[in-house]
């Protein structure tokens, strides 16, 4: 069993507190050498991104989620894996259905789970954010799921708190249980990603889903291919480190050419206000998915979305519900790669303790 | 205890006075304040009834000047005030330091700005000259009595923390400073284009990708400077670029020097020696995965740390003279306002103290003389402040007053914030090690700092 | 559980043969005293479990000529060491059939402590309410820690706390055999 892969915090050294590593001799012009990246030993006891989880835990998450989907296909969808267990999901942003998904997997698990909403925006000091984690953990939470319209923040809450934390979406960074649950869903239908052509179709730029799903795919053997308004394609994708196996397409049809998935990505109607776009009747002519289109991906080719759909906008209604959409099924694979999650998170927490 | 000597000689050290072309192993007296002579090996006789200070192994200079110093006082006496900023500042090697006028009341009128002096002549541990702001409440509107703060001390204008947006506005200001002071006086403005950096948190670039935080490209900066370049030769006034950044921006100053419009520039420390691949923690080290060290909010500052191509192109500009100088843009902040996410966090990095010592990097590696560095810090910005500051800055010629800094090239050692005489802790820097450090600080012939006695100040 | 490979050594316990005449003698047992095949289910733990449990119905459809139940599963989300069952993955349960009022029997390699078996019990209980858990184990090597034992048991063996048995299995490991071995410290099983 050895990992070799990164992985972040090592159990040894919880990151209880931001700690600074040791003194660091500064190099010549003061900028510290390029060197390799670290190797990590892993686990973490964290879910924060893909990016510093390995191959072999993926992989692990995902055999667990087989394990978890058919608990949620018994008589009694009930266990005592976490009794006794708090947790709590702090949401800074509203989502219902990422919310209950978690709260479903804790209670299918047998843990108690507390929701807590608060609105980021009446959070005029960071202090708060700080004063609310400080609060949950001296009522022993034993995991944090957390959702916050600032990117990092996650992080910086985990660097505060002894109890695991998940990004369960922030900012504009990443959402690393929807890449999982997307892997999932592939994997049950494909049997695999590696060598797959995903197409990832959208708002590339601010989605954290799409910037989550890059990590897990291409870790996983994929070959992502992306397209977009080049408004909303980041521009460092192409020479972004550590993603081999990204390739920008060049139109629609390249992109959605031979594909064993498309995934569409929500577009958010502020991308027009913010001048991205000039209308959302000319993104869905230009960049929308419709039947016509996914003609040309593999037969039987997987069609994908995080949801919540703007139906005739991202996608066409006939293709959102029609056969080959796997929309509906990454919702109910949600509940059970977040049961996965948090029972190996739980499990990492009360090792620690 | 100086008092009771005849002065203060600072013997055997190496002497660069990049005003007078001087770099040699001699001595300094200092009587009355004043520099008294420099003398080569003056004997025993010479230094008898000084307060003999050995410098041997170490280096003498005039005083550092720092034209870009937030002190915070008044209004945000909890981020900083004029007492422990200037005393931040002698202990950093400053002995005279600019502050910006983004203070609450702002520094936008000459009753403000004489507080400002009247209070730093009390509590200061070294010179505090102001800064006006270049328009009422900084708000880009209306120009502020410009004429009026020039006779109550100001050196320069500024509406620093932001820019001055409407181009109008800045050709006026250019112009009406032009004809204040003793040949003009300088509007330094903080070149961002807002349009380009709206809810923008780091350089825009690789690290903002992968941390999913919006951008500010380079050209928010460049493109204002060229704008200004352009107002500045229109309007015959002088121009002074705050805290370059970009490659772009170096560009459009080499270029306008060649021109002959008057500009000068001014880099700070982290623009020098750091980059954008802070904000992911580990100190800029290389990171196989975003860990609870990344989103480091001490890395937050405006402009943002940019990228290693930038940081090279900034040193080149000050190395060739593009930029004229270094500053410090000391930005104090309580803890509270980087304990925070990202996005939340104010901008800005305490500088004051770890200023000098990651300069000195850049001679360590050879990128620059030392020399050539120390004009950056000395006579670079005293010819910026010209006939304002009143007394002759940035040299050790005889006569002026006796600001003069001693500093170890080599001595390493650890950056421990919590020992900052600043309020402000906030730092990147925290914990790196640094090579070089400041040892003495003379201010007006007395003794502002003294590393030996335990970094603990002597009030001047 | 036992993992590992042929290449492991130790003091072989049973060969190929002996756990083969173990199964069918546990075979007959389990019809002696369940007064024949009627009924009768067998969930193997897994994963070594459910392996025997398979064998053990292949004993007992070949002296009955009846199919027998076999299911499978993981007892790891109802075990009470979750640092430890946390760290590998879930495995689906397969109990696809009834268990309600039948004669259920518990299949697995190795009985050590018993708290295995407890959860595996409450695992099963959640699937209906059986007439009766049994347990037939492979080994039996001691150290109990709860009030369990087996009904039919391969082989007892004695072990002292630094030993560990491991069962190897053609469809898994390529021979049958159970080992003695020596652990530099306790295993848990």
């Amino acid at each position: 069993m050895a990992r070799t892969r990164n992985a972040v915090a090592t159990r040894e050294a919880p990151p209880a507190r931001r700690s600074r590593k040791g003194p660091v001799t500064k190099t010549p012009e003061g900028i510290s050498p390029s060197t390799q990246p670290e190797l990590w030993t892993g686990p973490d006891r964290h879910l924060l991104d893909l990016d510093h989880v390995s191959t072999q835990e993926i992989t692990e998450i995902l055999r667990s989620t087989d394990g978890m989907k058919e608990v949620l296909s018994r008589r009694v969808r009930k266990t005592p894996a976490l009794r006794g267990k708090t947790i709590v999901t702090l949401f800074f942003e509203a989502s219902t259905r990422t919310r209950v998904s978690f709260e479903q997997a804790g209670k299918v698990l047998g843990a108690d789970v507390i929701n807590v909403t608060a609105s980021a925006s009446s959070v005029t000091k960071g202090e708060s954010l700080l004063n609310t984690v400080r609060t949950l953990e001296s009522m022993h939470v034993d995991v944090l799921v957390i959702r916050h319209p600032h990117s990092g923040a996650p992080y910086f809450v985990a660097s505060h708190i002894d109890a695991p934390v998940v990004n369960a979406g922030d900012g504009t960074h990443a959402h690393p249980t929807q890449a999982l649950l997307d892997l999932y869903t592939i994997e049950s239908h494909l049997g695999g990603v590696a060598g797959k052509k995903i197409a990832i179709i959208g708002d590339l730029l601010y989605s954290r889903v799409a910037r989550s799903n890059l990590w897990g795919l291409t870790k996983m053997g994929a070959n992502v291919v992306v397209y977009g308004p080049p408004t909303l394609m980041p521009p460092e994708l192409d020479n972004a480190e550590g993603l081999d196996g990204v390739v920008r397409a060049a139109s629609m049809e390249e992109a959605v050419d031979e594909a064993d998935v498309v995934m569409m990505l929500r577009i958010q109607r502020e991308r027009q206000a913010a001048g991205h776009l000039p209308s959302m009747r000319e993104y869905s002519r230009v960049y929308g998915l419709n039947a016509r289109r996914l003609k040309l991906a593999k037969p039987g080719a997987l069609v994908m979305h995080p949801g919540p759909m703007n139906e005739g906008i991202e996608i066409s209604p006939d293709v959102a519900h029609g056969a080959q959409a796997v929309i509906e099924e990454q919702v109910a694979n949600g509940v059970a790669v977040r049961m996965a999650v948090l029972y190996m998170l739980a499990a990492r927490g009360a090792s620690g303790r | 205890m100086a008092a009771s000597r005849k002065g203060i000689a600072i013997i055997g050290g190496r002497v660069i006075d990049p005003s007078h072309g001087i770099d040699r192993v001699c001595d300094l007296l200092i009587e009355n304040g004043v520099i008294e002579a420099i003398t080569d090996g003056s004997g025993d006789s010479a230094i008898d009834g000084y307060e003999v200070i050995d410098a041997m192994g170490q280096v003498v200079t005039p005083g550092f000047i720092d034209v870009h110093t937030h002190l915070r006082e008044p209004g945000e006496e909890h981020k900083e005030d004029i007492a422990s900023g200037t005393l931040a500042a002698a202990r950093g090697g400053f002995t005279t330091v600019c502050a910006m006028p983004n203070t609450e009341p702002t520094q936008d009128n000459a009753s403000v700005l004489e507080w400002v002096v009247r209070r730093s002549a009390e509590v200061g541990a070294v010179r505090v000259l102001p800064i006006g702001a270049v328009t009422v409440g900084r708000k880009g509107e209306t120009l502020a009595d410009m004429a009026e703060m020039a006779a109550a001390g100001a050196i320069g204008f500024s509406d620093d923390g932001d820019p001055v947006v409407d181009a109008n506005l800045m050709r006026q200001a250019l112009s009406y400073a032009s004809g204040l002071g003793n040949g003009g006086l300088a509007i330094m403005n903080h070149c961002q284009e807002p349009a380009l950096t709206r809810g923008a948190q780091m350089n825009e670039g690789a690290v903002s990708n992968r941390l999913g935080l919006a951008g500010w490209p380079n050209e928010a900066e460049s493109g204002m400077v060229a704008r200004d370049i352009e107002l500045a030769a229109l309007s015959g006034g002088r121009l002074h670029i705050c805290h370059l950044s970009t490659r772009q921006a170096v560009e459009y100053v080499r270029t306008a020097k060649k021109r002959g419009i008057n500009v000068t520039a001014e880099v700070t420390p982290h623009h020098l020696t750091i980059t954008d691949e802070w904000v992911l923690g580990h100190h800029g080290e290389a990171v196989a995965a975003v860990d609870v060290a990344a989103y480091d909010t001490a890395t937050k500052v405006n402009p943002p740390l940019r990228t290693r191509d930038d940081v090279e192109a900034v040193i080149e500009g000050l190395r060739d003279g593009t930029i004229d100088m270094i500053a410090t843009d000391h930005a104090p902040h309580a803890q509270t306002d980087k304990l925070c996410t990202y996005e939340e966090a104010a901008n800005g990095i305490a500088n004051l103290e770890t200023a000098f010592a990651s300069v000195l990097s850049l001679y360590h590696s050879g990128a620059m003389e030392l020399p050539v560095l120390i004009e950056r810090m000395t006579a670079a910005p005293a010819r910026f402040l010209g006939r304002a500051a009143g007394v002759p800055l940035g040299t050790l010629e005889p006569g002026g007053p006796a600001d003069v800094t001693v500093f170890d090239p080599d001595l390493e050692w650890t950056v421990n914030p919590d020992e900052f005489a600043s309020r402000g802790k906030n730092t990147p820097l925290a914990g790196t090690t640094l090579k070089g450090r400041v040892t003495l600080t003379v201010y007006g012939g007395a003794i502002a700092h003294d590393f030996s006695r335990q970094g603990a100040a002597v009030d001047a | 559980m036992a993992s590992g490979t042929s290449e492991i050594q130790g003091k072989v316990i049973l060969s190929a043969s002996e756990v083969r005449r173990a199964l069918i003698r546990i075979a007959h047992e389990m019809l002696e005293r369940n007064g024949g095949p009627q009924g009768l289910a067998l969930v193997g733990i897994k994963k070594r479990g459910v392996q025997i449990a398979h064998r053990l119905a292949g004993a007992l459809e070949a002296i009955e000529g009846q199919p027998i139940d076999v299911g499978g599963l993981d007892p790891r989300l109802y075990r009470d060491d979750l640092e430890v069952a946390g760290t590998k993955p879930v495995q689906p349960t397969e109990i696809n059939f009834d268990v309600e009022n039948r004669p259920v029997v518990l299949v697995d390699d190795v009985l050590y402590t018993g708290r295995t078996i407890r959860a595996a019990m409450d695992a099963l209980i959640d699937f209906g309410r059986p007439a009766s858990i049994q347990l037939a184990v492979l080994v039996d090597r001691g150290h109990r820690e709860l009030p369990i034992r087996a009904d039919f048991v391969g082989k007892n063996v004695p072990t002292a706390g630094n030993e560990a048995i491991r069962v190897l299995l053609q469809e898994l490991d390529g021979e049958d055999s159970v080992l003695l071995v020596r652990t530099p410290e306790e295993e848990s099983v």
